[in-house]
Formats: C-alpha cells, structure tokens, sequence
C-alpha cells in the first residue's frame, strides 16, 4: 500500500484490511468503541416510556363481522354497549363515523389503540357516494394534523391520522363489487388500505382460492392501490424471506372473528361451533386471521405508520400547499398557516464550494472502490 | 340435483320413500326431455335474465321447470328502482297468458308461463333485513308467492340462525309483507291446520315440520362427499362437511319439501287463482271494459311500467274473515 496515500486512504485501508481487523480485535476494545451501537436500545426505552398510538379505520357493509373480528384482534370489546339499529331505522340511515379508543398495555408497552367505525357504509338502497362522509372524515385529520405541524407549538400533537383502513368485502359475490371498487379508488390515496374478505367460513378452500385470484386480477385491472408490505432486505434470514412471501401470496386475506371460546380437542380456543365442525379462529389451516394479526400488529404496524406520514399525509400537504399558492397568486391577502419565505438562492462562491466538496467526496469513494478490488485481487491470489 | 336425471341414481341420498307424498298429476304432456337455455336480456342497468328450461320426469311425472335468474340484483351502486325488470317480467308473464285467455278461440292449454313461486335469497348478515331487501319483497308479495330463505346459512351458528329469524319475521310482520304460504289463503279447516302447523310448527309425523321456520336457513351444494359410507351432497370445509340435506346441518330438506313435494300444486294454484286474477282485474279496470258475455275483451294495450301495486289481496277461493287480513 502507498504510504504516501492521503489520510482518507489510509482510514479506508486500516479498516479494510483483515489483518489490521484481526490486530484490533487484539488492541484495547474501548480505543476503537464508539458506543453508539446503544442507540437502538435507547430508542426502544423512550418509545416504551411514551407509548404508541395506532388509528385503524373498518369499513364494509354491516354484517361482514367487523365487530367481531375488531374484537378478535385487539381482545377488548369496543362494542359493549352498541345498539344495532332496526329495520325500520336502517331505511333512512347516513353514513356515520365512529370513534372508539382504549388503552391497551402488554409486557409495559402502551399502545392507544383507536378504532374508527363506519356504520351505514354500503346500507342503503342508494348508496351513491356513500364513502364521502369517510373522506371527508380522513381528509380532516390530515388538515388538523397539518395546522398542528405549522403551528407555533409543536410539543404535543396528537396525531389523528388514520393509519390503515381494513377493508371487508362480502364472500358471498364473485370478487369486487361496484361499491368496493367506488370506495378503495376514493381513498387508496388517503389511507392504507388493506383489504379482507369477511365471513371466510361460509367458503370451501378452493373457492377462497379462486375469490383472491379474482380479488387480486380485479384490483389491478381498476388500478386499485391497496398497502403494500414492503420488500424484505437481502440479508434477512431465510425463514422471514418465507413468511414474507407467505404473506404477500395470501392477500387477500381471509378472515373469521369470533367472541366466544369453544371447547375443541379438549382446548379452549377462540372459535365458532357449527353442527358439522368448530373453525378455529387462530388455526391458519383455518383462515388467514393470525396472519392478518401479525401482519397489523406484530410486524408492520410501523410501517403502516411510516407510510401514513411519508407518502399519504405527504401528498396532502404538497396538494394543500400547492393549493394555497396558487390562491395567494391570485389573492394575496389570504391567511396561510404556514409562513412561506422565499428559498435562498446561492451565490457564486457557496457555489463553487459545494461543487469542490461534492468532487471530493467522489474522489473519495472512487478510490474506496479501487482498495476494495486490489483486497479482493489479494484473496483470489492467495 | 341433476335436473337430466332420469331416476335416482345409485349414489342419490333421495332413495325413493314410502312416506313420500306422489306428485300431483302436471297435465303436461308432448314436450320432449329437452334442456333449453334462453337468456333475455331485460331493459336497464345491465340487467340480464337467465332462464333456464328443463323437463323432469320421476316414476311417469313430467315436470316442465322453469328456472329464472336474476344475476346483478343489488349489485349496483344506486339500487333504486332495480326491482322494476323482476315486476315487468312477472306482469309480462300475466299479460301473455291473459292475451291467450281472452282470444275467441284459445288453445286447450294456455301455454303457463307464469311465475309459481319466488325465492328470494336474504344474506346472512345476522341483524336485519336490509332496507333493499324490505323494498323489494313489499313489492314482491303483491304480485307472486314469495319464499324468503335464509341464504349461505353455513356462516351463521344455530343460535345465531334462530335470532336473525325471528328479527326477519318481525321486519316482514312490521312491514306487512305476506310471505308464502299466506295466512288469508287457507281454503278450509285442514288446510288452516296444516299450514299454521306449517307456520307455528307442531311435529306432525306425516309432513316434515316447518316450524315457524319461514325464513328457511339453506346451504346449497352441487358436489358429492362421502360422509359415513353415504354420498351426500355437501361442502366440504377444512373443519368438517356441511351436509346440505342434513336437518341438524340447514334446512334445505325443509324447502324442497315445500317447494315441490307438499305445495306445488298450491303454489300453481294461488297463482293462478289470486294473482293472475287480481293482475287480471286490474288491466280489465283500467281498459274500463267488463267482459261483455263470453268471447270478447276489449283491453287496453299493456302498460310499459308495471302497474304499481294491484291492491290489497281478494281472496277468490272463498269468503274469508277479513280479520285475517292484517293489512
């Protein structure tokens, strides 16, 4: 190695190289320890302390389980004192929106979990339009959510957003229909939405296959975007890669919910007891439930999250802004809640400097490459 | 049930009973055993009959059956009004068979296409009937015998099954929607007997029992399993077979005796006597001509809308207590 190098070089190359990796397992640890490898635990300390909040939308029509599969998943009853309504007052029902929200702790973690209810969604005999009041509603937490971020104080904002929407559609169609297609096309744009078909117990399981083929062939051809689970990174283990794919080839999934436990095979479990069997709720030979749960709670519940602030609420905030400017152009003595001063446009000299550091930078780089390839060089030759 | 069948096959879990009442002489005779599809495609909305035409012949009965579907009923976005074509097509079936009636020389068996009977298949949300559903069968019921089931009835537990039929009987007796078979038609002591039997449901030994159990709960299934050594018609799930004429499982045995084995010539017979009358008086009022001694009638031409609803019930066969109609 050139011992003339510049210091970069020789960092790159103390690092590199394995026989200085094999001598610094020799020298003093806490000389090259930096600590900072904590911070994930750190993190994981304040995140516990603080809580997590979570805001799940239901919406289909009524009698596909919502209900009990929100019961199911979350083990609370949010619907206690729910009064069903009658025929009578069916007819001249409004789409409604319902919040419910509870505090749930496991193990010292404390998640606020708000369930956001859509009776009267599909219900009537009319139902033009029927998802705008459910628009309107995610919409509105997005602007709240916008005038708190562009507010003078920003320490405690609560965050109303609607992180993912479950979808039901009925088993007993042939796929989507024009009201499903309606809804998701509303607000694919506004919320995750992941959907689910409801009741999967009236289904034999070649007809469950054949309703996701159709669901799926359904949701492409009307250009549909449902939540996507992302891609799992290269170096995650083979068994996760499995899972994950598992996952993805069954959306969507099927799912029962049930608020009784039922003797079966002399166990207790959460089902529902026929003449001619018990479905077990949490049996995945059964139906798709506990992948729905793991999915939703154990393993993307962030990514729902992130999604919701960096893609959903980051389009409504461009729209918005894009809005209000070409209103001000327009009008200038509108109120924005936003202050917007005019980006500084740099001078010559700031200028020339970032061009110099950004060539640095990938002169650097170059040469790391080039260190790389001669240590591989040196490996093969060995 | 494979309508081309010409005897119960080895594997039929339908072996020919003893108790089985025979079936009542059709009087229809000369139509090949021929299978027809015809599809018509009715006015708006995509709407699309398919009918379906087959003769069945069981130990020298022929049953001609017609079988008419309605695909994309409520499946719209904006449903109103999307019972229109179902009426249009029933009074078109009443218009066809009066023309025939009132020529001055008709044929000795006016070809019936009229509708019988109509199934009308509730899903099983386990609240309530919807407010579609309650439009359509108030409308329904006026003009043709309506049998409500209880649909896919393999998603909902016993418990569950009984609440949502007794909330459906209360909307259907809330909103005076007279379901078949209709209280005011019992023609005397024993059909009252027999059919309050059939609406209350006390055992009767001979008759299968139908207890108060209008909404009947049905599976339906077109593949065989073989449960016990026996091939029955069933679903098979991951969790057991639902066995579709299992009277522990649904209902299905409660409704083909119904439709076929006790009622069907009461069926024809309601039919013809009550509705097909009222449909009959109705265009003879509105063409303001009484018949003028026997051969000729003068109608106006058919209405294109189906005539909004054509009254309350006349009961035709007999003087009936009017305390017996509810509404």
């Amino acid at each position: 190695m050139d011992s003339l190098a510049a210091p970069q070089d020789r960092l790159v190359e103390q690092l590199l190289s394995p026989r200085t990796q094999a001598q610094r397992r020799l020298k003093d640890i806490d000389k090259q320890y930096v600590g900072f490898a904590t911070l994930p635990n750190q993190v994981h300390r304040k995140s516990v302390k603080k809580g997590f909040d979570f805001t799940l939308m239901v919406a289909g029509e009524s009698g596909l389980g919502k209900s009990t599969l929100v019961h199911s998943l979350f083990l609370t009853d949010l619907y206690k004192d729910r009064k069903l309504l009658s025929a009578e007052e069916r007819i001249s029902q409004t789409v409604e929106i319902l919040k419910h929200t509870v505090d749930i702790e496991e193990k010292g973690v404390k998640l606020k979990l708000t369930i956001v209810d859509t009776p009267g969604f599909g219900d009537a005999v009319n139902n033009s339009e029927c998802w705008k009041p459910i628009t309107d509603y995610v919409d509105q937490q997005f602007e709240q959510y916008f005038r708190d971020e562009s507010g003078l104080n920003r320490k405690n904002i609560q965050d109303n957003r609607v992180h993912c929407c479950l979808y039901f559609i009925s088993p007993f169609g042939h796929g989507l229909r024009p009201v499903d297609v309606g809804f998701m096309k509303a607000l694919h744009e506004k919320v995750n939405i992941v959907p689910l078909i409801a009741k999967a117990d009236c289904l034999v399981p070649g007809e469950i296959r054949k309703l996701k083929e159709r669901i799926r062939e359904e949701i492409d051809k009307f250009g549909i975007h449902v939540y996507q689970f992302p891609e799992c990174d290269s170096d995650e283990d083979e068994d996760f890669k499995q899972q994950d794919r598992e996952l993805k080839e069954s959306a969507p999934f099927a799912v029962i919910g049930s608020n009784t436990v039922v003797e079966a095979k002399g166990q207790r479990v959460r089902g529902r007891l026929y003449p001619w069997g018990i479905v077990e709720v949490e049996n995945q030979a059964h139906c798709d439930f506990v992948k729905l749960r793991n999915m939703l709670i154990r393993t993307h519940m962030h990514d729902l999250k992130d999604v919701t602030c960096d893609v959903h609420y980051e389009n409504y905030r461009a729209h918005c802004i894009q809005q209000m400017t070409s209103k001000l152009t327009q009008d200038s003595r509108m109120e924005s809640p936003i202050p917007i001063l005019p980006l500084p446009t740099p001078d010559a000299e700031t200028e020339k400097l970032i061009r110099m550091k950004d060539e640095e930078v990938g002169e650097m780089l170059r040469r790391m490459q080039e260190m790389l390839q001669k240590m591989k060089q040196q490996m093969q030759d060995q | 049930m494979d309508p081309l069948r010409q005897s119960p096959s080895p594997c039929s879990s339908r072996p020919s009973s003893p108790r089985t009442p025979p079936c009542e002489t059709l009087g229809y005779v000369g139509i090949e055993a021929v299978l027809d599809q015809l599809k018509i495609k009715a006015m708006k909305m995509g709407f699309e009959f398919n009918i379906m035409v087959v003769v069945i012949e069981e130990k020298g009965v022929k049953l001609k059956l017609t079988v008419t579907d309605t695909p994309g009923f409520g499946d719209q976005i904006n449903n109103d009004k999307c019972w229109d074509p179902i009426l249009g097509y029933i009074n078109e079936q009443y218009e066809r068979y009066l023309q025939e009636e009132i020529l001055i020389t008709r044929q000795r068996h006016i070809p019936d296409t009229r509708m019988h009977c109509c199934v009308y298949f509730v899903p099983p949300t386990g609240h309530c009937l919807r407010p579609l559903d309650i439009e359509f069968l108030q409308r329904l019921c006026r003009v043709v015998n309506v049998v409500p089931v209880i649909a896919r009835a393999d998603s909902l537990t016993l418990e569950e099954r009984e609440a949502f039929r007794s909330r459906i009987q209360h909307n259907l007796r809330t909103h005076c929607i007279d379901v078949y078979p209709q209280k005011c038609f019992d023609e005397d002591i024993n059909d009252r007997i027999l059919n309050s039997k059939i609406r209350r449901g006390q055992p009767f030994h001979l008759i299968p029992c139908l207890q108060d159990r209008i909404p009947f709960a049905v599976v339906g299934a077109d593949q065989e399993h073989l449960v016990n050594g026996r091939c029955v018609l069933g679903r098979k799930t991951k969790w057991g077979i639902v066995e579709v004429e299992n009277m522990a499982h649904c209902e299905f045995p409660l409704l083909r005796d119904l439709l076929i084995r006790s009622h069907l010539q009461d069926l024809k017979d309601i039919t013809h006597n009550v509705h097909y009358e009222n449909y009959r008086v109705y265009r003879l009022n509105e063409s303001h001509v009484l018949p003028r001694g026997p051969g000729w009638v003068n109608l106006a031409p058919a209405p294109t809308d189906p005539p909004a609803t054509p009254g309350p019930w006349k009961v035709r066969r007999r003087a009936h207590d009017s305390s017996d109609e509810e509404c």
